[in-house]
């Protein structure tokens, strides 16, 4: 089946089948590599991704049921990716560095619908982002302050 | 082809590991296994350092980066002795080339023993030192001054006299070309500019790691790529007996079904057509030779079985006359599950078979044996076997076999489809949690005595897996039947106890077993550490005074415990708001740590480790922030294993799947991390696993002091 969806502020059409999970579009056929697999069933939060600003789980979405503009790593932008990216290398956050797309996607929404989280905010928008590095500390410390640049700005 | 008309087969492969392995059995890392080392091999600069037009200085690191910091830190080493601009410096993977790139202490190339930063520690200064003498000459040829006169600053090449000066582009080509020095003055440790500074932002592989610009096997593309995935037998050691493909072939994308050594691997243009074929497929599997038994079974067979003693592994006074002399005999029993790695990144491979090479991108972590294992499975030599090591996702052990199996696979994937074919070969979630390969179930049994407020007599007998018998490593292993892996951390101890015994009986099964983060102080740390607290709270002493007590010559572990207990303000194991602390210290690859972990009960009767202070002697400590990242990481790692992880098998078939039962510590379990890295003028170890193992004994002996019991089976929180 042939499906339009806007990706990056961009219109695609791909051929699909209607059950194919978004992030194998994005990836297999859009080539947009930076959101991940992990698991596959929506328990790792590594394939984040926006739709219509919101964070969602690509792998658990059909491509039949995206319903809103997707946006990825790739292209997310504006005061709070800019804060969070910045912290985020500030901080040294990644070790290996394959969830963080994922826990930037996540931290970001995070930012933009609650510019002063505090500790319990941050856990409950980021507990469905693994991390195995357990780099968690400085996810949080990253987070905090990103806030304070926001903040500041 | 064969093996046997192959120039470097695989037996030469195996040859060069040797040293490896005897090396992991020997205490790797440790002053005295350096010192017994003959000297440095010699360094050829051009093949580390690579410096560009642009002033760009490119760091070629042999050691694989899966987030423990190779990249940054081998960068750092030969910017150091480079004088640098560390602005400049990148850092990209060494091809696969054991002659160029073994680990000086392995024997091959290879990644693990946490002896990343421990063997490059001189290798990479002296390339830098090298690096540096080469553009002062060429500089000094250009300027016609004397090259004495030169000054080598943050990347700048400076004569005053004449008032010259210049980034280093200008003069790498020249460099590059004029014979590198033989000798060359390492800086002392007090000229040091990079190595021992506490900095931050300053990892090379941050920015794109942020950013999703950081490339994963996972993301390598190529024009008309298959993607691969293989159906596997679901019982360990099962085989295929027969299959039909027929309604996998059906499938949208899936363009071919083929029989490899491993399992049914289907080709499909893209991730999810592979999913759906390989679910369409009809597998008959053969389980006459799988395993049957579940982890209860084998539990219950190796508690027995540990009722009698095994074979010695250690043995001083005797111990069975001072257990019958004691009076009271104090006993526990610890049970070990087995253990997925289950990095984030799934394993996968890249390969390209043109008909005479193989050229394979992937997170390869023994380059060396995945080259022998492709050569084989080609029937060519392994120079003709190209391996570009990618970053990984995460391994924790799991990239690194002596089977090589992954390798073995991929070749097999690529060499059933038409010459000239790109595969990319995926395992899913699932695959990885089913695929074994795990931390191996260990049974610890102990009896043990005290007198005096000490500890006077220690039994101690295990069983469990050997990932080394049976194994192409078993001739270098193994002495005596005696596989000294098993019971590192059991067999020596920092504590001094007269009357000793550690002994082991050796578990047979077809379940894969591997090395996973610390590898045998992931069961010894925790048992041990357990008893000893249990004997010395019998005993009468506080945890850490009554360990002091012990460990008169154990002068770094007694360094770490001691500033532990300092940076935590230690006062006892009973804290405040219905919380205790405990106390482990475990020495692994040559490094030292110690823990206190606060901790409370929870209402949903889970254990909640709220703070963990960690002391760290690991050397000259190269990147402190990245040593304390590990250490951060460590601490998380073994706090979610301790608690949430297992992979029980059910009359011989994994019961958990994937993340949603293979439970994973998140965000909001994340206990706070203090750490203090102990000032040293050691030759620098390792920091990647020796986080990991005092944590859950640290948890568990504050359960204890809570008044709950150690927990005799991991993990804490079971289904």
């Amino acid at each position: 089946m042939s499906f339009s969806i806007k990706v990056n502020g961009t219109d695609r059409t791909v051929d699909a089948d209607e059950d194919t999970p978004l992030l194998w579009v994005i990836r297999d056929d859009l080539g947009l590599t930076g959101t991940k697999f992990g698991c596959g069933v929506a328990m790792c939060g590594a394939c984040t991704v926006h739709m219509d600003g919101q964070p969602i789980r690509a792998c658990a979405m059909p491509i039949s049921g995206v319903s809103g503009e997707i946006t990825t790593i790739e292209a997310v932008e504006g005061p709070e990716a800019k804060a969070v990216q910045n912290a985020w290398v500030a901080h040294d956050v990644p070790q290996c560095g394959y969830c963080q797309s994922g826990q930037v996607m996540s931290a970001v929404a995070l930012l933009r619908e609650n510019p002063k989280p505090n500790d319990r905010d941050i856990d409950l928008a980021m507990n469905g982002n693994l991390c195995r590095c357990a780099t968690y500390i400085r996810i949080r410390a990253a987070i905090h302050d990103a806030a304070k640049t926001l903040a500041e700005a | 082809m064969g093996a046997h008309d192959t120039r470097f087969s695989r037996r030469d492969a195996l040859k060069a590991v040797g040293a490896l392995v005897i090396g992991v059995c020997l205490p790797i890392g440790t002053s005295k296994a350096q010192a017994q080392a003959k000297g440095p091999p010699p360094v050829n600069p051009n093949a580390f350092i690579r410096i560009g037009a642009d002033d760009s200085v490119t760091v070629i690191v042999k050691h694989i980066e899966f987030g423990q910091g190779p990249y940054t830190g081998l960068a750092t080493l030969a910017a150091e002795e480079l004088d640098a601009d560390w602005a400049h410096v990148r850092a990209e993977s060494a091809p696969a080339n054991a002659a160029l790139y073994s680990n000086t202490m392995l024997g091959a190339q290879l990644t693990g023993g946490s002896s990343a930063i421990a063997n490059s520690f001189d290798q990479m200064r002296r390339a830098g030192a090298m690096a540096r003498a080469m553009l002062v000459q060429a500089a000094a040829a250009e300027w016609k001054v004397p090259a004495g006169e030169i000054t080598v600053a943050k990347g700048i090449i400076g004569h005053k006299a004449s008032g010259r000066s210049s980034g280093f582009g200008k003069f790498a080509a020249a460099a590059a070309k004029l014979p590198a020095p033989k000798q060359v003055v390492l800086k002392e440790a007090s000229a040091f500019t990079l190595i021992g500074k506490d900095r931050s932002g300053f990892r090379v592989d941050s920015a794109d790691k942020s950013t999703g610009r950081a490339k994963f096997t996972i993301d390598m593309t190529a024009p008309n790529m298959l993607t691969v995935l293989v159906a596997r037998s679901p019982r360990f050691g099962g085989t295929v007996k027969s299959f039909d493909a027929a309604e996998a072939l059906k499938v949208k994308g899936v363009v071919a079904v083929k029989q490899v050594s491993s399992g049914i691997a289907v080709y499909a243009r893209g991730m999810w057509p592979a999913i759906k074929g390989r679910k369409a497929l009809q597998v008959v599997w053969d389980d006459s030779k799988a395993e049957m038994r579940g982890t209860d079974e084998m539990i219950a067979t190796y508690l027995e079985q540990t009722r009698k003693p095994g074979q010695v592994h250690r043995e001083t006074g005797d111990v069975t006359k001072a257990l019958a002399a004691a009076g009271d005999v104090i006993e526990a029993e610890f049970v070990f599950p087995y253990l997925a790695h289950a990095p984030m990144e799934p394993l996968d491979g890249f390969m390209i078979w043109d008909g005479t090479t193989a050229r394979a991108r992937f997170g390869s972590q023994g380059q060396t044996l995945d080259q022998g294992a492709i050569a084989q499975v080609f029937g060519i030599p392994m120079e003709k076997v190209e391996i570009e090591t990618l970053i990984a996702g995460g391994s924790f052990g799991r990239r690194a076999q002596a089977t090589a199996h992954l390798a073995a696979e991929l070749a097999e994937v690529a060499k059933a489809m038409p010459v000239g074919t790109p595969v990319k070969l995926v395992w899913t979630r699932e695959d990885d949690i089913h695929g074994g390969y795990y931390r191996p179930l260990f049974v610890h049994r102990f009896k043990g005595a005290v007198k005096d407020g000490k500890i006077a007599a220690w039994s101690n007998t295990i069983m469990g897996q050997s990932f080394m018998i049976g194994t192409a490593f078993e001739a270098f292993a193994v002495k005596n039947g005696v596989d000294g892996i098993m019971s590192e951390g059991a067999r020596e101890l920092p504590y001094e106890i007269n009357d000793f015994r550690c002994d082991m009986h050796i578990a047979k099964s077809p379940v894969p077993t591997l090395w996973w983060r610390s590898v045998g102080h992931t069961h010894t740390g925790y048992a041990v550490e357990c008893f000893v607290d249990q004997l010395l709270v019998a005993a009468g002493q506080d945890p850490v005074a009554g360990r002091l007590a012990m460990m008169g010559k154990a002068p770094r572990a007694a360094g770490v415990l001691k500033a532990v207990a300092e940076l935590a303000q230690w006062k006892g194991p009973q804290a405040a708001n219905g919380r205790a602390r405990g106390v482990a210290v475990v020495e692994s690859f040559g490094s030292f740590v110690a823990q206190i972990a606060e901790v409370s009960m929870g209402d949903n009767g889970e254990p909640r480790v709220h703070k963990v202070w960690v002391a760290v002697d690991c050397g000259v400590a190269v990147n402190p922030d990245i040593i304390r990242a590990q250490a951060e990481g460590g601490v998380g790692f073994a706090v979610g294993h301790a608690l949430y992880a297992e992979v029980p098998l059910v009359e011989g078939k994994p019961a958990v799947s994937n993340f949603n039962d293979y439970r994973s510590l998140r965000i909001n379990e994340m206990p706070e991390v203090e750490v203090v890295i102990v000032p040293s003028t050691e030759a620098p170890t390792g920091i990647g696993e020796p986080g990991v193992p005092p944590l859950a004994p640290a948890v568990a002996n504050a359960l204890a002091a809570l008044g709950h019991k150690r927990p005799a089976r991991l993990p804490m929180v079971r289904a």
